[in-house]
């Protein structure tokens, strides 16, 4: 077990989703510090991209609090929460179609830097929003790509994508809704290959089905079974964890 | 939106078409001279006015994806600003102008307020209601003429100088504000808000957790473009000398998305192609038949079927058809 | 502003929601169920009241006119659907309302050819003409009590299709989830003719019932398609319920405040400008009222589920 930090980046407490009498998310309390990367693990229908939803602002709790450094930003919308430095990457790839790579990272950078009420000059043309722009782009290693519109671009690409846009927001916090999600084995892996290179830059919050992504990346992993945290803990102690193994990694995992 | 044309990769040939367009309606009048020049340069008047409304709601509907089934309401209240102010025996249009420009952006930040908090087919309904609503108070202003409208005892004057009087000089003033109304368009589509809207178009909820307050840009966007089409009805009052309900209803709001259809969503320039096609039909099918909407109608619905993406596109890929041979 | 008055004018009000009721269901169910946003229902509900008037210059009898009018509005009705509107459900909101658009511009005008620019009217049966005393005192036309009552029964039968018949299952099920119901290998198609069929039927029984008392000519349903929106965007798209509560609302709010605006505003205002704003506040009505329902409930007051 990690030691408890006064300030994490993120903490969750008792937070609790019902739609009707179906509770989704049922009391999760979690913590994530500066630089961790935290993994949450679990069955399809545990509650996990409900559980990213709520931190990101799409969907609303039924109760608990989320913090981000310390501020409590449950009732904030999206938008305040992303100026707060909240990314979050989609599980279903969520990019500007018909704008290109370039742009869509571009349009992230814009965000940060100075007002978007301008209603003059042209945008496209702002160096200083396309150079960083295609900083986070090389960063995914997507840089060759840039003009091409993000809908000609392959679901790997779209993927490495949506990351970029993620790193232009300069986060504090980074929320991956399963970013392997449909890739090939090839594309997994080039993507595992860019998260391990951004690991310890901002705090990261990783949703994902790859149990080879996972083990790989975290520092952390939480459990969650039903909406609720199974185990939480060091990658090694939650994989002896016999709770776990007979709930949801027994297969997997020999 | 199928019907949208992708507005960020047009090819350089379009270019040429806006100028062309800006050239013909220049030298129209000129060409008028040798015909039916009163007939003719109304008709160009018209087509202009109708124009920078179109072009405003093309730059919501085409850019913003929001199909505003009421733009014919800030129509009408700029002809009636004009209206009321003449009325009352005010004319220059440097009080007047603004005063119209403002109570359509009121109108559009309060009725924006509520539309965009909506989606889709909503947006639609709920902008055509605010319409008759407008459509319906228009009309029950007795002290204006009501239900019948009233007409203006004077055009705009400048500073006490009646300079819309001339035919001439109110076309040229017009085709002015015209493209004036473009060129400001087209300079918001690729300025930093332009980006931020055409991408609210594109994915809302990724821009909201970019970090854009999607509904904040959307009803600035909405205030731009009803004070356009403020401005196309105040100046459509000084072409008529004329203001009625009739500008605001229902039927309006739609032949100004037809007109937007026409030329082709998301281009600009297509709505001044737009209106001047909507309008040249209606004269012609008006000429032919006085029940020129029974063929009119089913053209719409021909056009739907059968030729998406409007006049321009239509030609466009005929012409590409035409180069491939 | 007698209790008199009130009573009447509280029927009245009724009356009209029950009518947009009737409108508003159609447009709701064919909405909802097809994502299908048809302005042309407008002139469907006008197409019934024509061909009431037609039917009864031919038969004499109301009730025939009725009934062949409304086989001959569902015969127009499908026709439209099947040479038009089937080619528009899977397109885009903006197509679909410029394609009706178009048909409303065409039916229009037609039926200013057909029948002539001037309003028609038809008379009311023998049976239900006159008035009846409701109390001493108060006398109301037996027609528009007779209004009521149909759209109050249509609204049951409406209820009880809806919620017990398998078409009715569909429907609901239809309203929030069409794919997964297409998915089941239902006969999609013919749900929507079904439902599309049934929702004309309505409007064209609404412009049957209502030409006894309003005069039948071009473009009378076009204001009334307006409200009919209106009433649903109240009352939640898709939503039965919604279209029904918000129907009877809109009509209470528009008739009472069409009657008593200025002598509301008398009471504040001396009487001249009283009669120049009470109007155009009365016409404003409505939407301030719709405006407010969305403000803070941007679905409405019941959105259908899932959507």
């Amino acid at each position: 077990m990690a030691e408890p930090v006064p300030n994490p980046v993120l903490r969750i407490e008792n937070l609790r989703k019902s739609f009707g009498g179906l509770v989704v998310t049922d009391g999760v309390s979690l913590d994530i510090n500066a630089g961790e990367l935290h993994a949450v693990i679990g069955p399809n229908g545990a509650g996990k991209t409900t559980l990213i939803n709520q931190i990101s602002g799409t969907l609303e709790p039924s109760s608990g609090a989320i913090y981000l450094n310390g501020d409590d930003i449950t009732a904030l919308p999206p938008n305040r929460r992303a100026e707060r430095g909240l990314a979050r990457s989609f599980q279903i790839t969520s990019v500007l179609p018909r704008f290109s790579a370039l742009e869509n990272v571009a349009l992230a950078v814009q965000a940060r830097s100075g007002s978007s009420y301008q209603f003059i000059g042209r945008a496209d043309r702002e160096s200083a929003l396309n150079d960083a722009a295609m900083q986070a782009l090389t960063e995914v290693s997507l840089d060759s790509r840039a003009d091409i519109l993000a809908a000609h671009l392959s679901h790997g690409e779209k993927r490495a994508l949506e990351l970029a846009i993620a790193l232009a927001m300069q986060p504090k916090l980074l929320l991956l809704d399963e970013p392997m999600a449909g890739t090939g084995p090839k594309e997994s892996e080039r993507l595992i290959v860019v998260l391990q290179r951004l690991k310890g830059r901002f705090a990261m919050m990783l949703v994902e089905h790859d149990m080879n992504a996972v083990f790989a990346l975290a520092d952390r992993i939480s459990v969650l079974t039903y909406g609720r945290i199974l185990a939480s803990g060091a990658p090694a102690a939650v994989r002896a964890d016999p709770a776990v193994m007979t709930a949801y990694l027994g297969e997997e995992l020999e | 939106m199928s019907l949208a044309v992708t507005s960020t990769s047009r090819g350089r040939h379009y270019e040429a078409l806006p100028v062309a367009i800006f050239l013909v309606l220049a030298l129209a009048p000129l060409a008028a001279a040798f015909g039916a020049e009163t007939y003719l340069l109304g008709l160009f008047t018209r087509v202009m006015i109708y124009g920078i409304a179109a072009l405003a709601l093309d730059f919501i509907c085409g850019y913003g994806g929001l199909v505003s089934f009421g733009h014919a309401a800030f129509v009408g209240i700029g002809a009636y600003t004009a209206g009321i102010f003449s009325a009352h025996g005010i004319t220059d249009m440097a009080i007047t102008l603004p005063v119209a420009l403002l109570v359509s952006a009121l109108f559009a930040w309060l009725t924006g307020t509520v539309c965009l908090r909506t989606k889709s087919v909503y947006f639609i309904m709920i902008t055509l209601a605010f319409g008759q609503m407008i459509y319906f108070v228009a009309g029950s202003l007795s002290p204006y003429g009501g239900d019948d409208g009233m007409t203006l005892k004077l055009r705009s004057t400048l500073f006490g100088f009646p300079v819309l009087q001339n035919d001439r000089a109110l076309y040229y003033a017009v085709l002015v504000f015209l493209l004036a109304s473009y060129l400001l368009c087209r300079a918001i589509v690729a300025s930093r808000f332009g980006r931020v809207f055409r991408g609210a178009r594109d994915n809302p909820t990724r821009m909201a957790t970019i970090g854009y307050d999607v509904f904040r840009y959307q009803r600035v966007a909405y205030v731009i473009a009803g004070c356009l089409g403020g401005l196309s009805g105040f100046l459509l009052a000084n072409a008529t000398e004329f203001v009625s309900p009739s500008f605001m209803s229902w039927q309006r709001s739609g032949e100004l998305i037809i007109m937007v259809l026409f030329g082709g969503i998301g281009t600009l320039h297509g709505a001044i192609v737009g209106a001047a096609a909507f309008l040249l039909l209606e004269d012609m099918l008006g000429g032919i038949t006085e029940n020129w909407k029974l063929i009119f109608g089913p053209m719409l619905v021909l056009i739907v079927l059968f030729a998406r993406g409007g006049l321009l596109g239509l030609t466009q890929s005929l012409w590409e058809r035409l180069r491939r041979g | 502003m007698s209790l008199t008055l009130l009573i009447v004018q509280t029927l009245n009000g009724l009356q009209f929601g029950v009518l947009l009721f009737l409108i508003a269901a159609g447009l709701t169910l064919v909405f909802g169920v097809m994502d299908f946003i048809n302005l042309a229902h407008g002139v469907q509900y006008m197409l019934g009241a024509y061909l009431a008037v037609m039917f009864y210059a031919l038969t004499g009898n109301f009730l025939i006119a009725l009934v062949l009018a409304l086989a001959a509005a569902l015969l127009l009705g499908l026709l439209l659907e099947f040479t038009v509107f089937r080619h528009l459900y899977d397109r885009d909101h903006l197509e679909q309302v410029i394609a009706t658009f178009g048909i409303i511009l065409f039916l229009n005008q037609g039926v200013k050819v057909v029948w002539g620019a001037a309003p028609l009217s038809l008379p009311i049966p023998d049976m239900f003409a006159g008035t009846i005393v409701l109390s001493p005192g108060i006398l109301y036309p037996i027609w528009r009590l007779m209004i009521i009552g149909a759209g109050l029964a249509v609204a049951l039968i409406l209820y009880l299709l809806v919620s017990r018949t398998r078409v009715g299952m569909l429907v609901r099920a239809g309203a929030t989830h069409a794919r997964i119901v297409s998915a089941l290998g239902i006969d999609i198609r013919r749900l929507f003719m079904i439902v599309f069929g049934f929702g004309t039927m309505l409007a064209a029984f609404a412009g049957v019932m209502i030409a006894p008392i309003l005069s039948v000519e071009p473009g009378m349903g076009d204001s009334v398609l307006i409200l009919a929106f209106v009433v649903i965007v109240i009352g939640g798209i898709g939503s039965m319920r919604g279209a029904f509560i918000a129907a009877l609302l809109i009509g209470l709010v528009d008739t009472l405040g069409r009657s008593f605006s200025i002598d509301i505003l008398r009471l504040i205002m001396p009487p001249s400008p009283a009669r120049t704003v009470g109007p155009a506040i009365a016409s404003m009505l409505i939407y301030v009222l719709m405006a407010l329902v969305l403000y803070f409930r941007p679905a409405g007051l019941f959105p259908a589920k899932g959507r």
